[in-house]
């Protein structure tokens, strides 16, 4: 199990041969990987800063992989979020899950991202052709944390 | 002593990153600290007024109300997180 919080993109490909290789228990890997769209709320986005609280994102990151673990048998996890400044169409975040059939890891997956979203702080700020603002918590975000309760 | 920090909007908007300070007399959960740095005026009163949906992390974890804070303690400021 991993967690990573960079500025550096990451290369699926490799994270997901890492995330599986040498177990051959392993029949599913789902992935989510979050992208940066060009617009947000009607409005043309040119570039996002992804802001953190350092001390406590690993351990925010690390607990939420803790309690799918507890939730669903899964074998590994794998989550990747970038910080620092992005563009349009640049990769946000990476997770992927190693279980042995799909649903499990398709299910742990989801979870991981619902409370990543919900919980893990970080913060984005767009710049837009309208000028820079943060942008806010969107309450379908809670909604969907929520039903994991 | 306790360490305060701010991050994104709330950071902007106060001017400052983080702080040194002696908790007060009867300052000693959440509840009350946010009560007493809104007692600054201006900004601080009206940015971690009730309806701003400010979260509070108190060493490190996701803190309510009434979560207890002693000296040493690292306590965050923060508006609802919008990572993934």
């Amino acid at each position: 199990m991993a967690v990573r919080v960079q500025t550096e993109d990451f290369d699926i490909t490799v994270e997901v041969l890492k995330l599986r290789r040498g177990n051959p228990k392993i029949g599913a890997v789902a992935c989510f990987i979050g992208l940066m769209r060009d617009i947000n709320e009607n409005v043309t986005v040119t570039e996002m800063t992804l802001e953190h609280y350092p001390a406590m994102t690993e351990k925010a990151l690390t607990e939420i992989v803790e309690q799918a673990k507890r939730r669903w048998d899964i074998m590994d996890v794998l989550v990747v979020h970038r910080v620092g400044t992005l563009k349009p169409m640049d990769q946000i975040v990476l997770v992927a899950v190693a279980g042995s059939h799909r649903r499990v890891a398709f299910a742990a997956c989801e979870f991981i991202m619902d409370y990543l979203k919900t919980r893990a702080p970080f913060w984005k700020k767009e710049k837009t052709d309208k000028g820079v603002r943060w942008v806010e918590a969107r309450d379908i975000d809670d909604d969907a944390a929520q039903r994991w309760h | 002593m306790v360490n305060l920090v701010y991050f994104a909007r709330l950071r902007e908007a106060l001017g400052l990153d983080s702080e040194k300070v002696a908790l007060p007399q009867g300052v000693g959960d959440v509840a009350s600290l946010t009560q007493w740095l809104r007692g600054r005026g201006k900004v601080w009163d009206t940015e971690l007024a009730p309806g701003n949906r400010v979260r509070v992390a108190v060493n490190l974890e996701v803190a309510e109300q009434s979560t207890c804070i002693a000296d040493g303690d690292e306590v965050a400021f923060f508006p609802p997180v919008t990572g993934g």
